[in-house]
């Protein structure tokens, strides 16, 4: 009789539960990781801000997360959960652009957000942040503290993300040392600790020594502290796995965008566009600048405030093609487009794009 | 000469936790038992390896702890496969996904965690030389002793094996559990000398290359150490090329090293009847002692 009467209590809880979830009819908000969480860097950020939408939002909200998701496998992922009830679905890669789209096309009325992408619908939106703008400022850093005049560039994917920011680095970098050197090694994967460590060696030992990153994991950053040189966090302050080499990183701050769409998905007034914040809007910032000289600091720091109140633009014309062609007009910044959609190098970088 | 010097010492660490993993597997392949579960395996001696280093502070029993693992995930395989005759290659495969998602687990608190490093004498750490005398003791155990004698002649015709008098289902448990040893410790060199972090997924498909490298090096420990190293240096040789900025592409730099590899054992292993004296008979086959 005890064990009934528990059963029943225990069941009235449960009802009761499920009665005041759905009362409060909480909004629910989702995101698809394509690393795992705690991958110290991209996918950790994006975390980072899922969590601020959990606690600016409160109880009004419940956000759920799908993490470690490849990119062949993404539509039926995000699919099960605009079946779930999903109102508005954050797709944080590159590659889950068309998956995204697919599954937005079957569901006109849950709100899609793709990460990086550039194609949108009206249910769908897409969002980047300008990180290009912090690694100029990686450019003249390095080109500051490099002995050899010779930075390593291991690289993922030779998307328009990738490229651009491989550009404004060199455009940074000559901008203190017209004669700056960078080596670039595909590793043609977003997160591979080991492949990643592989091409960090190699670069170092072909007369490298400040190492930049475009992959998500820590592993080059340890090699730099290994080896006694430097290099720059990806995504996330990485500070405390290379204490002696980190010389600062390009940290992207996506909460406050989180934050600012959700609820805008709530009260109605949620639009698809195009957004594409930057440091001006306080979604790159950088990790503090250390293991470098006041000087050098300092001018990281200048350059960062220039940028930030818009008073320097990384691609500001006349630029000069790596085939000897100039874009942009003389003083006037490339359009977002052009940027958005970069499929070329510009002079100075020692490699063939791979198309 | 100092340049070529860190590109070979690159590729010695490329190479060798896909040695360790392949000379174990062989040996289970021997024996006639394929286990698809490297990959599983080696993960698992990852994540085990490095929290166990990291809560100890000592790098030795990291290894031993992966190495306790990977027997650990083996002998669940050796469980279903040889007490409970389960299909070899359903359970191998089912050890895969189960030591990636519980590694997963396992290491969630140990992820962005700085680790511990292997002690390195001229930037070499302790298991390459224990690698390479791995597969030399294995090559000398399975073609000059008894022991190994045996292990071929149940991996060959476990029906003969048995009625001559010898286990086979014992001795296939310890084949077994050799192979989870080694791939628990190859796991443990990813996570505390390759790249010093747990992160998930970190041995990122080396487990069936290390498979892959056993059949095509018609399971001769020799050649899988050829094939290891080989593959080591292409994929190491890439980034060279890469970085001296000649305009390869760079995906058929990643293709290169299977391209390679695969080429080149099948040349070596090119004699038709040698190739068919060396596959074991009965691998993947169950067997049941019938009295």
């Amino acid at each position: 009789m005890k064990k009934l009467l528990m059963t029943v209590a225990a069941a009235a809880v449960v009802l009761g539960l499920g009665a005041t979830a759905s009362l409060a009819d909480k909004y629910k908000a989702c995101w698809v990781y394509v690393g795992p969480v705690g991958d110290g860097g991209y996918t950790f950020q994006h975390d980072v801000g899922r969590k601020m939408v959990d606690k600016e939002l409160g109880d009004k909200v419940e956000t759920v997360f799908v993490e470690n998701v490849a990119e062949a496998d993404a539509d039926r992922t995000i699919e099960r959960l605009a079946r779930d009830g999903c109102k508005i679905i954050f797709t944080t890669s590159f590659g889950f652009m068309e998956p995204t789209l697919k599954v937005a096309a079957k569901f006109p009325d849950v709100k899609f957000e793709h990460a990086t992408g550039y194609k949108i619908a009206p249910n769908v939106t897409t969002y980047n942040a300008k990180f290009h703008e912090g690694r100029y400022v990686l450019g003249q850093i390095a080109a500051k503290m490099s002995k050899t005049g010779t930075a390593g560039y291991i690289v993922s994917f030779p998307i328009p993300e990738v490229v651009s920011g491989i550009n404004s680095f060199m455009l940074g970098a000559q901008s203190i040392n017209p004669d700056f050197k960078v080596k670039i090694v595909w590793v043609n994967s977003w997160f591979d600790p080991g492949k990643e460590a592989d091409a960090a060696k190699v670069l170092l030992s072909q007369g490298a020594d400040i190492l930049v990153q475009h992959t998500d994991s820590t592993a080059p950053l340890q090699i730099a502290q290994e080896q006694g040189k430097l290099g720059f966090g990806q995504s996330s302050d990485m500070i405390k796995f290379a204490p002696k080499a980190q010389l600062t990183a390009i940290v992207d701050s996506w909460g406050p965008y989180y934050v600012k769409r959700v609820k805008a998905a709530m009260d109605g007034t949620w639009k698809s566009q195009q957004s594409w914040d930057g440091m001006a809007e306080g979604a790159v910032t950088m990790a503090p600048y250390t293991n470098m000289p006041d000087d050098v600091a300092k001018m990281a720091a200048d350059t960062q405030a220039a940028i930030t109140s818009g008073k320097l633009n990384p691609f500001t014309g006349p630029i000069t093609k790596q085939d000897g062609t100039v874009v942009g007009e003389a003083g006037k910044p490339l359009a977002d487009g052009d940027i958005l959609g970069m499929n070329w190098y510009v002079k100075g970088v020692d490699d063939k794009l791979p198309q | 000469m100092e340049q070529s010097l860190a590109v070979i010492l690159t590729i010695v660490t490329a190479a060798t936790p896909l040695l360790i993993a392949a000379i174990g597997e062989l040996v289970v392949e021997r024996s006639g038992v394929l286990n698809l579960g490297v990959e599983g395996m080696m993960v698992m001696g990852a994540v085990v390896g490095f929290a166990a280093a990291l809560v100890t502070g000592s790098t030795v029993l990291g290894i031993l702890a992966a190495v306790l693992a990977g027997v650990g995930m083996s002998l669940l395989f050796g469980f279903l496969t040889l007490t409970l005759v389960a299909n070899q290659v359903a359970s191998g495969l089912a050890l895969t996904l189960l030591g990636l998602g519980l590694s997963g687990l396992i290491g969630e608190s140990f992820v962005g965690q700085p680790g511990l490093k292997l002690p390195t004498l001229f930037g070499i750490d302790g298991l390459v030389p224990f690698s390479l005398f791995l597969t030399a003791m294995v090559s000398y155990v399975l073609f000059k002793t008894k022991l190994g004698l045996v292990i071929r002649a149940v991996g060959n015709n476990h029906h003969s094996a048995h009625a001559l008098g010898y286990r086979v289902i014992a001795l296939r448990y310890l084949a077994v559990m050799f192979g989870g040893a080694c791939a628990g410790l190859a796991g443990a060199y990813l996570s505390l000398a390759y790249t010093t972090q747990w992160i998930e997924n970190m041995t990122a498909g080396r487990g069936w290359i290390a498979l892959a490298l056993v059949v095509f090096a018609s399971w001769r420990p020799l050649r899988t150490f050829v094939g290891a190293y080989l593959f080591g240096a292409v994929s190491i040789l890439g980034f060279v090329v890469q970085a001296m900025g000649l305009g390869i592409p760079s995906q058929f730099l990643s293709a290169l090293p299977y391209l390679v590899t695969i080429i080149a054992l099948v040349i070596i292993s090119g004699n038709k009847r040698l190739t068919r004296a060396n596959t074991p008979a009965c691998l993947a086959q169950s067997f049941v002692p019938d009295r």
